[in-house]
């Protein structure tokens, strides 16, 4: 079947077939790898991305489903090579990520979280990621990054 | 000179700005033309003889292009996994070392074994026929418990291994261990469990198998920590492919901590499954999937005494411990809970003689090898919860037993009774500056507090010592690695005077890129940006061991060091002949290169330019380029240690153990990047917070299923169920590595599950608990609490 949605501001039509995940979407068809899968079963995060500004897991998501809708991944954050989103910059000024893998959900699900209270405290940050798995890091220069990012958006805006 | 950033800054991490724009490259992002998929048919039995495979129906499906059996593979002549390292028992006789066939031919062993290997265009296709293959299993009895494994009439996983005992090991002299304890004033036994933990990278295994037939040439993509061995091992002893032909690439890989450094079957089976097809075959792990084929950590169970005299002084130790080495011996199976793990039971005290025996079993579960920290923790955890025994039992403060017994700092270099010599340490200085930390002063206003509440708070304290920069090549071929283990850096200077590094060890997270380019900056005088830093592909840098065993910066570090050293030389030499000077009187300072009392000077730049377009370099003494090559091998092994106190608050309604502080003071040696070491102990201590309240791979022994297979069911650490930890350096400088490094990629894990134990015994205490086994989970917690006698008598 063929869907129309926009992908990170762009108008984007693709042929999915009726059991197409958007993980698989976004990563085997549209060649859009920075979205990962950690679980499938929609516990780890690592597949966080924007639907209509709003975080959601993509691995048990249905493709079908996008039709007409706004969706950003991480490669959709950054304005341009050298105008990364505020949150990004936070992550890297923060030492918030080690491998990689679980950043792009960290990063996603973390815009959504001040999108929607501009000025987390630590203990309602740790309380949105629980969804968002890190192996790496225990969690502490997340959380920093989160509260520093929520700051340089607020200071943004 | 300007945009050097040397040692002890902390810069942003080079590797960063791929990761946070979604441009990493892990295995799973890689496409090849005409690539198939792949999937495993795996064993739902625990342990069963193979009778048939039908792979006929699964062939008739749409897209299917091939399906393997363990039988295709035997007559192809494919070899079985080997081991890294050969023990032998105390009885002088080699380990039992049973063949294990990338995919089972005539037995399974574990639920998880793989029986055959679905080809198809889609991964779809793939799946719906894997459910199509017949295999026709005549199920056996079957054995998961370490211990129920070795009893009398166990169900036999091997005919050659009589009684499931894979090695029957031990280390230390037991006549006069023994004798300590016939004459001790005091002796403390535990029984302890170190459960099985699932490491649980974030990113699943993938591995991608390529054959290009016009020139024989093979690929393999795989999420490895140690690419170099894979090709080592993989290409000669199991496919039988010569070194030139195979490269083997591991790209940004999401995490290891010890699951990815093994070479695991579907490596060979996608390599050897490519090289059938003529073209590229990839595979990519499910999670559920991981859990029964990643190898599996720890897994002990443990009956350890210590021996005291009537001041609480320390006479002798005795541990017998049983591992689970699971279906197989992996790569490093069983080194890990013999090598890795008795030679540290001395820990940071003085213990005048200490004996060790493990006997290493086969049970029907995922194989059990390295996981952060590897034979370390369960060392630690054994040594950590004697003493607090001990101490409980003596009636003497935690605090005051350890102090009376450590080692001293001007005893170092120290000996202890168990092969290792620690090069350096200062344990009391690191034990008393988390006591100030922490705030021990004002624990017992805080527990008042919290039992105000109706909780139970304790504090609980774990030093530690880790043997790791893995290896000091003899003493480990004495002790059975099948190989040395160096490390190799060569140092590319590009006439610009930039610099590409290619070094052997491999960056999944520790932030590679930035350390060792700080290294060089600070060797060279170069610019910090205009470093790069290669690795994780055996077509680019010349040879490596990868990295585990908190090796990375100890040993390759130490090499890339040494090449430095190399091209300081050359580079004196060139100038030399510039300046036409002798080379004595060539100095390197601070990026230039001088004529010693003189203002003549060349910058390092200038150099390396001379290097690449020389016309009249004497040829026989020097040869244009600037590149040099260094191998390194440790004389011993690294020794980093510290002190952990945590305390922990405790709801008897619900048993949710809330840990509350955590500090730790650890002693890494010389720290290249402040910001990269704390991240380390972060993810480290987290790690092992995981293992003491949250984590435990649950086998059913009815079934022999592993229960906890998801993350619905093996409870990771999360977020919202952490504090934030002070953490602090308190180093000394490793005595014999060039730069001091210690290495500090373990540390956490190895310090914090008896730390967080010891403070969950000590809350629990005024209940008459004596121990609690990990994890301390709310369940087991709850049921400690409402079966307590001594709470029954106070309500």
């Amino acid at each position: 079947m063929k869907i129309t949605f926009t992908l990170n501001d762009r108008p984007v039509t693709a042929d999915v077939a009726p059991s197409t995940l958007v993980s698989d979407l976004l990563r085997d068809t549209l060649d859009l790898t920075g979205t990962h899968v950690g679980c499938e079963t929609s516990q780890c995060g690592a597949c966080v991305i924007h639907l209509n500004g709003s975080s959601v897991k993509s691995c048990t998501l249905l493709a079908a489903s996008l039709e007409g809708q706004e969706v950003r991944t991480v490669e959709g954050l950054a304005k341009g090579p050298n105008e990364l989103h505020p949150m990004q910059v936070a992550f890297r000024e923060n030492h918030g990520l080690q491998c990689g893998f679980c950043t792009p959900g960290m990063l996603m699900a973390s815009i959504d979280l001040v999108s929607k209270n501009p000025d987390p405290t630590e203990e309602e940050v740790r309380e949105w990621l629980e969804g968002n798995m890190c192996r790496c890091t225990g969690y502490q220069n997340i959380v920093k990054s989160v509260i520093a990012g929520a700051q340089a958006m607020r200071n943004a805006s | 000179m300007s945009n050097v950033i040397g040692v002890g800054a902390s810069p942003k991490r080079k590797e960063d700005l791929r990761f946070v724009t979604g441009r990493g490259n892990y295995v799973a992002d890689i496409k090849r033309p005409h690539m198939k998929f792949g999937i495993f048919v795996r064993s739902p039995h625990a342990h069963a003889l193979i009778k048939s495979v039908d792979v006929s129906a699964a062939l008739e499906l749409p897209g299917v292009v091939a399906v393997y059996t363990g039988a295709d593979m035997k007559a192809d002549n494919v070899g079985g996994l080997p081991v890294g390292w050969g023990i032998s028992g105390k009885d002088g006789n080699p380990m039992k070392e049973p063949p294990h066939p990338p995919i089972a031919h005539d037995k399974v062993r574990y639920v998880g074994d793989a029986v055959a290997f679905v080809v198809a265009e889609s991964v779809e296709q793939a799946e719906a026929a894997a459910e199509l293959v017949e295999v026709d299993y005549e199920v056996l009895p079957h054995v998961v418990g370490v211990v129920e494994a070795l009893q009398p009439g166990a169900p036999q996983l091997y005919d050659e291994v009589p009684n499931n005992l894979c090695c029957d090991w031990d280390l230390g002299d037991k006549p006069a261990v023994d004798a300590a304890f016939e004459a001790a004033t005091h002796v403390t036994s535990i029984e302890l469990v170190n459960q099985r933990l699932v490491g649980n990278p974030m990113e699943p295994r993938a591995a991608i198998g390529e054959y290009d037939a016009a020139n024989g040439q093979y690929t393999l993509w795989t999420t490895s920590q140690f690419p170099h061995v894979v090709r080592l091992l993989m290409g000669e002893m199991v496919l039988g492919i010569p070194q030139h032909k195979l490269r083997v690439v591991a790209p940004d890989v999401g995490g290891g901590f010890g699951v990815k450094q093994f070479h695991y079957a579907e490596e060979a089976v996608v390599t050897w499954a490519a090289s059938k097809l003529g073209g590229a075959v990839k595979w990519v792990c499910q999670r559920s999937e991981g859990f029964i084929s990643d190898a599996h950590g720890r897994d002990h169970v443990t009956q350890a005494e210590l021996a005291l005299d009537a001041d609480g002084k320390f006479l002798a130790m005795r541990v017998q411990t049983y591992a689970n080495m699971g279906g197989y011996l992996s790569t490093f199976g069983p080194n890990i809970p013999t090598n890795l793990y008795a030679p540290l039971l001395s820990g940071v005290y003085v213990i005048p003689s200490i004996y060790c025996g493990v006997k290493v079993v086969f049970t029907n579960t995922v194989p059990v090898d390295a996981y952060r920290g590897a034979g370390r923790p369960e060392a630690t955890f054994v040594v950590e919860r004697l003493v607090d025994t001990a101490a409980l039992e003596m009636g003497i403060d935690k605090f005051e037993i350890r102090k009376r017994n450590m080692i001293p700092a001007s005893a170092y270099p120290y000996q202890t009774p168990v092969i290792v010599e620690y090069d350096s340490g200062d344990p009391m200085a690191c034990l008393e500056r988390s006591m100030d930390l922490a705030d021990v002063a004002s624990f017992e206003a805080r527990r008042s507090a919290s039992e105000a509440k109706g909780f139970y708070r304790g504090l609980g304290v774990s030093t530690y010592v880790e043997a790791c920069g893995l290896a000091p090549s003899r003493l480990a071929g004495q002790l059975g690695a099948r190989g040395g283990l160096y490390e190799s850096a060569n140092v590319r200077v590009h006439p610009s005077g930039a610099i590409t590094v290619l070094i052997g060890t491999h960056n999944h997270g520790q932030g590679h890129e930035t350390t060792f380019a700080q290294i060089v900056s600070e060797r060279l005088g170069v610019p910090f940006e205009n470093i790069d830093i290669v690795f994780g592909d055996t077509d680019k840098v010349q040879f490596g061991m990868g990295t585990y065993g908190s090796r990375s910066l100890v040993v390759g570090g130490s090499a890339l060091n040494k090449a430095s050293d190399k091209i300081i030389l050359k580079g004196r030499k060139i100038a030399a002949h510039q300046f036409e000077a002798a080379l004595d009187d060539i100095v390197f300072e601070n990026g230039e290169f001088s004529v010693s009392g003189t203002d003549r000077k060349k910058t390092f730049s200038e150099i390396a330019g001379a290097a690449y377009v020389p016309f009249d370099f004497p040829l026989e003494e020097l040869e244009p380029g600037l590149e040099e090559q260094a191998y390194y091998d440790p004389v011993n092994f690294t020794y980093p240690g510290g002190a952990h106190i945590c305390e922990v608050e405790i709801d008897p309604d619900t048993g949710i153990v809330r840990l509350d502080r955590y500090t730790a003071v650890d002693d890494v040696g010389t720290v290249i990047n402040p910001m990269i070491v704390e991240g380390q102990l972060q993810g480290g201590i987290v790690q092992g917070v995981g293992q003491a309240l949250f984590e435990h791979g649950v086998y059913d022994e009815q079934s022999g299923q592993l229960m906890s297979g998801s993350f619905m069911d093996y409870c990771m650490p999360r977020a919202d169920n952490l504090p934030n930890m002070v953490i602090q350096p308190h180093s000394t400088t490793c005595a014999h590595t060039p730069m001091g490094v210690k290495g500090c990629g373990e540390c956490g894990t190895i310090g914090s599950p008896a730390a967080v134990i010891n403070a969950v015994v000590d809350a629990l205490k005024p209940l008459g608990v004596s121990h609690v086994d990990m994890p301390a989970s709310p369940n087991r917690i709850w049921n400690i609490i409402n079966h307590s006698s001594v709470r029954a008598a106070a309500e």
